[in-house]
């Protein structure tokens, strides 16, 4: 690891300072992603600012029926809370199907949100990565692809974003708060992160110093039915092949509104709005999602060893939302 | 509390930054300067001579560094000891007391729960922490029933771990086993979650 010096930030503003004026400075949750990429060389700041002590540890009810989650809450945290439980289950469930309790103990809400890439070649600094090196090319679109991106690819990058909690997020319509070097601002989880275009060494949006303060909860009644289904190589602790976080609203077995976002599928959480369209004002029948599902992957790009994940992103959403409606296999 | 340090050079003439730092490792304090780069792990192994807690991965990916910090389970090996200045640990060794052994390391032993035994001081302090965490009512997926189409309150009292091994299966998942001695760890820990 390269040597870098460590500061505790007293509050946000004092953090963003420290950041405002390090180029090369990162901000340190949990360090569970973060320290990992400085072990294998991928990351190299030359400062941290540890923000765990700046940004809330709370979760609160907001005015308006919502809920505020402090970006330094832990993972854990998160998932045992009995508002979210209750309110948001599939943000609960999408956490706990993450990583382990050992690491969600540390982990924070800001970091899991800003985590990078598993994609092995940017793991890898011996081998071409446009994310972790412009313009070095990108080893995984002849390599090994199995677990990357079908929506949304570029010819520059298919990674795709690994966070569970940021796909069910997504499928809530959240909010991230940020505080940065220009001031405030509230940027919808779904905008958050970006597709990678020409530029995948860009995750997201925020500029250098941009720090996540708290991720606000719309209120969502409908939400308290919701469920997060997630698709591995392994029973747990392992990474989404493809996730679906859904949420319904039924009345007279009519869909009023549904809610749905996958994982494992782009380099952002993928809000699936064509499919919710095709499904508000019908019945929430096999065939009718089957053809939602369908619509919403149309323009899936698989690469050589991943077309797995078009029918399995399709039946994963048939499944995850005929469940939601109790309807009996 | 401020932190002081002092730059010094590596070999390349980089600047190491050196920070004084406090732990407490199994109800002893210690006072040690540690270069911002050294994990908890390496603290407590190299610096403390405390080998309870071993090196599996180094990456967060198998379990075998778990130690209770400040009262929680945790992956060491990802945890940058300046950043846990003044924290409480708690290690496999820490465990026993009086040389008395702990419950679930006795329960280990009477199951033939490990093989090799390199993952066992880090399935054992995640077995302990787990049973307080199932008493505490914390959630795991298999903890949320699959959906029926209704939206009923959920469960969050106590969990019960002692009659339900895929409860302790998926909380255990953070702690991989080479030797695979997984079949005996479940009725060894469902021993002490029982009693
Ligand atoms: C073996 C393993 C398995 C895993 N499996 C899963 C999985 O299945 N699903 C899943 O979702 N995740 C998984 N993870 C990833 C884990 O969830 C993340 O590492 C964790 O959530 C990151 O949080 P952290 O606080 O430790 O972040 P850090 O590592 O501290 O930081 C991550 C990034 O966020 C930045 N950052 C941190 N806080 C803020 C803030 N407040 N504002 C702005 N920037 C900030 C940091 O600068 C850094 O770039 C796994 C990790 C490991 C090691
Ligand atoms: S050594 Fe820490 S998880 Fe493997
Ligand atoms: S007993 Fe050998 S690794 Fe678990």
């Amino acid at each position: 690891m390269r040597p870098f010096r460590y500061e505790r930030a007293t509050d946000p503003a004092g953090a963003v300072a420290l950041l405002a004026r390090s180029p090369q400075a990162a901000y340190l949750g949990g360090g569970t992603n973060l320290v990992d990429l400085m072990k294998l060389d991928v990351a190299r700041p030359d400062l941290l600012v540890d923000v765990r002590g700046v940004t809330s540890r709370a979760i609160e009810e907001l005015p308006d029926g919502g809920v505020r989650i402090g970006a330094g809450v832990s993972n854990s945290d998160l998932a045992a809370d009995p508002l979210i439980r209750r309110r948001y289950p599939v943000v609960a469930q999408a956490v706990l199907a993450g990583a382990s309790t050992q690491l969600r103990n540390l982990a924070t809400v800001g970091g899991n949100l800003l985590q990078r890439t598993r994609c092995v070649y940017f793991q890898d600094v011996s081998t071409a990565c446009n994310k972790r090196e412009p313009g070095s090319g990108c080893s995984a679109i002849e390599g090994h692809n199995r677990d990357l991106a079908i929506l949304g690819t570029s010819p520059d990058c298919i990674a795709t974003h690994p966070s569970d909690l940021a796909v069910a997020l997504a499928a809530m319509d959240a909010t991230v708060q940020t505080v940065g070097p220009d001031g405030s601002r509230a940027i919808p989880l779904t905008e958050l992160h970006r597709l990678p275009g020409s530029e995948p060494q860009h995750d997201n949006v925020l500029t250098h110093g941009e720090l996540i303060t708290a991720v606000d909860l719309p209120p969502l009644p409908f939400a308290a039915r919701s469920y997060y289904r997630k698709i591995r190589d392994r029973a747990s602790y392992a990474f989404a092949l493809v996730s679906v976080a859904a949420a319904i609203d039924l009345a007279d077995g009519q869909v009023r509104d549904v809610r749905i976002a996958l994982g494992g599928v782009a380099h952002k959480p993928w809000r699936a709005t064509r499919a919710e369209d095709l499904l508000r004002g019908g019945p929430a029948t096999e065939e009718r999602l089957r053809r939602a599902a369908e619509a919403e992957l149309a323009d899936a790009q698989p690469q050589s060893d991943n077309a797995f994940k078009i029918p399995l992103a399709r039946n994963a959403i048939v499944r995850t939302v005929l469940d939601l409606t109790g309807t009996a296999r | 509390m401020p932190i002081t340090w002092s730059a010094t050079h590596d070999r390349q003439g980089l600047d190491i930054m050196d920070t004084e730092i406090t732990l407490r490792v199994d109800g002893a304090d210690h006072r040690l300067t540690v270069d911002t780069r050294t994990t908890l792990l390496d603290a407590l192994r190299e610096r403390l001579g405390n080998t309870s807690p071993k090196k599996g991965c180094d990456h967060g990916q198998c379990g075998a560094c778990t130690v209770l910090l400040d009262g929680r389970r945790a992956n060491s090996c990802l945890a940058l000891a300046v950043a846990h200045d003044g924290a409480e640990i708690v290690t496999a060794a820490g465990l026993a007391t009086d040389g008395e052994l702990h419950p679930m390391q006795r329960s280990f032993i009477e199951h033939d729960a490990f093989q090799c035994g390199y993952c066992t001081p880090g399935q054992i302090v995640s077995a302990v922490a787990m049973l307080e965490e199932a008493a505490t009512g914390w959630p795991s997926t298999v903890t949320f029933s699959p959906p029926d189409g209704t939206a009923g309150e959920p469960d969050t009292g106590p969990v019960d771990l002692a009659t339900n091994p895929d409860e302790i299966r998926e909380r255990m998942s953070g702690n991989l086993c080479r030797c695979a001695a997984y079949a005996n760890m479940i009725p060894a820990i469902q021993e002490v979650a029982r009693s």
